[in-house]
């Protein structure tokens, strides 16, 4: 039997995941105060709760939601009048129209004032997370394996900051937008690659953050449907997450190489590439960007039918232009690779060693060292790279990876 | 006559907490000395600084504007000056801020002022 509590809960969480960020972002333009908005908005999903199961779901639930939790946030704003400065806010509050629904342009006010360079990227994280996705600060604290406390502080300081600095709740103008944006693509990258590549821990895939994320990439999407950048980064998301299910087998990593691509999501590779393409045709004009550098180099891995049919000279030629723009170790040592697989291990070694120093305390490099070595047959010297790159990997499942390996050279 | 700006130093994290005795007894203090300069005639202006966790810094190299979350934390460089703006938000204090001529070789601390 089916329970009559079930159907009205499962409304609420489904509301809660779809609506909850553009609801908090009109509440927060009303309220002008984070923390009076999300207790309003926290206890309109209580009363919803409730509501909902006698009266019915309504129509606009977003819309019901809107205007309840500002009616609560004006009632709190009420009680708490003995103090003048709330006494203006609330005379502001009467003059906002009875029903309210939530506001698109807010939430790309919220969005960018979460992610505004006057706060620390962790701040920025966790705020993005918290207001825009509605994670509870417990779910943020574990996704990016911290305390909960650390993360409730983060928050309460990153708030404070907007608070007290007046760091201003709008969209960016026009001459401000690019940085702003480029700090706002950071973010909702930095959260997917912490779920795709967990640094540490057992769990390589912390699936939950690449979903948000590419949900995060879609939202910004659907607010800023003209911008390159944006349609570059989705692509670039959705054509590393078409390979989840290839890259754990049995509980080990399985390289790109080796990975059965039939198990690629076929779905997330064809609109990862139409974004890309849309990406470069909406500013063909201007020079390529660094997220359509990667996407590009995504594509041509999802559109290759194995590792030895791989284009590797062209991923090579485009690690090059990134390079141009992007200068990293870590971009070196990547196009490293590819140049070793276009053009052999061993000027790959060579341009591996440019990049040695900088990035001795970064396993991958040695483990790409490890397996240019194991190719050219210098099986001593592989097996000493192995063993370092062990020794600096702290991902459990790729640690079992490189272990395998140098059994095999050892 | 010469005039000094007096610059206020100490550990944050050893401020009295706001009500306790400690917290009123410094406000007291604060009242008498701002009675005090004020009939001698010595304070021209003066304003408390919010905590330095509220500071962003705002550097321009190579004619690109850099914005950091916190106060100016490098020791190579001193103190050079103390500008009041009036802005409507942080952005446009960021705005001032990068124009200052000292700003593409050192750094511009802003620090919001205690209301009133």
């Amino acid at each position: 039997m089916r329970s009559v509590e079930e159907p009205t809960a499962q409304a609420v969480e489904r509301v809660f995941r779809q609506e909850y960020g553009r609801i908090l972002a009109t509440l927060i333009r009303v309220f002008g105060d984070f923390d009076v908005a999300e207790d309003a908005l926290q206890e309109a999903f209580i009363a919803a709760v409730g509501h909902w199961q006698s009266a019915g779901i309504p129509d606009n639930a977003a819309a019901w939601l809107t205007t309840t939790a500002r009616n609560k946030g004006v009632s709190r704003l009420r009680r708490e009048r003995t103090q003048s400065k709330l006494r203006d806010q609330v005379k502001l509050e009467l003059e906002v129209p009875t029903v309210m629904a939530p506001d698109e342009p807010d939430l790309l006010r919220l969005i960018f004032t979460c992610c505004h360079p006057a706060l620390n990227q962790e701040a920025q994280v966790a705020l993005t997370l918290r207001t825009v996705g509605g994670l509870t600060t417990a779910e943020v604290a574990r996704a990016f394996l911290q305390s909960e406390p650390t993360v409730a502080q983060r928050l309460v300081r990153a708030k404070n900051k907007i608070r007290q600095a007046h760091i201003p709740y709008r969209v960016p103008p026009d001459h401000l937008l690019p940085e702003r944006l480029a700090s706002v693509l950071a973010v909702i990258y930095l959260v997917f690659n912490e779920g795709y590549v967990a640094t540490t821990g057992d769990g390589l895939i912390r699936r939950g953050l690449c979903t948000e994320a590419i949900r995060l990439g879609r939202v910004l999407l659907g607010l800023m449907p003209d911008e390159a950048d944006v349609h570059a980064l989705l692509a670039l998301m959705l054509l590393h997450d078409s390979r989840r299910d290839a890259r754990m087998r049995e509980g080990e990593l399985v390289l790109l190489e080796e990975q059965d691509r039939s198990l690629w999501d076929r779905a997330a590779i064809q609109e990862g590439t139409a974004l890309l393409e849309r990406s470069i045709r909406l500013e063909a004009n201007r020079p390529v960007g660094v997220y359509q550098l990667q996407a590009a180099i995504a594509a041509l891995h999802a559109h290759a039918d194995s590792g030895a049919a791989t284009d590797w000279s062209e991923i090579a030629d485009l690690y090059t232009a990134l390079l141009r723009i992007y200068d990293t170790p870590v971009v070196r040592l990547n196009r490293a690779v590819a140049v070793a697989m276009a053009d052999g291990p061993d000027v790959g070694l060579r341009l591996i060693d440019d990049v040695a120093v900088q990035l001795d305390g970064f396993h991958p490099l040695h483990a790409a060292r490890a397996d240019l070595l194991r190719r050219v047959g210098r099986r001593a010297e592989a097996a000493t790279a192995y063993a370092r790159a062990i020794a600096l990997c702290t991902n459990v499942v790729e640690r079992r990876y490189l272990t395998r390996r140098l059994a095999e050279v050892g | 006559m010469p005039k000094y700006a007096a610059l206020i130093y100490r550990v944050e994290a050893e401020w009295p907490e706001q009500g306790s005795p400690a917290s009123r007894q410094l406000y007291q203090a604060w009242g008498t000395f701002n009675q005090d300069v004020a009939r001698a005639g010595v304070m021209s202006s003066g304003t408390g600084l919010q905590p330095s966790t509220t500071a962003t810094s705002v550097r321009v190299r190579d004619g690109k504007t850099l914005i950091t979350d916190g106060p100016f934390a490098e020791t190579r460089e001193q103190l050079g000056g103390v500008l009041i703006f009036d802005c409507k938000d942080l952005d446009e204090a960021i705005m001032w801020a990068s124009k200052v001529p000292d700003v593409e070789h050192g750094c511009i601390e802003l620090r919001p002022l205690w209301d009133g």
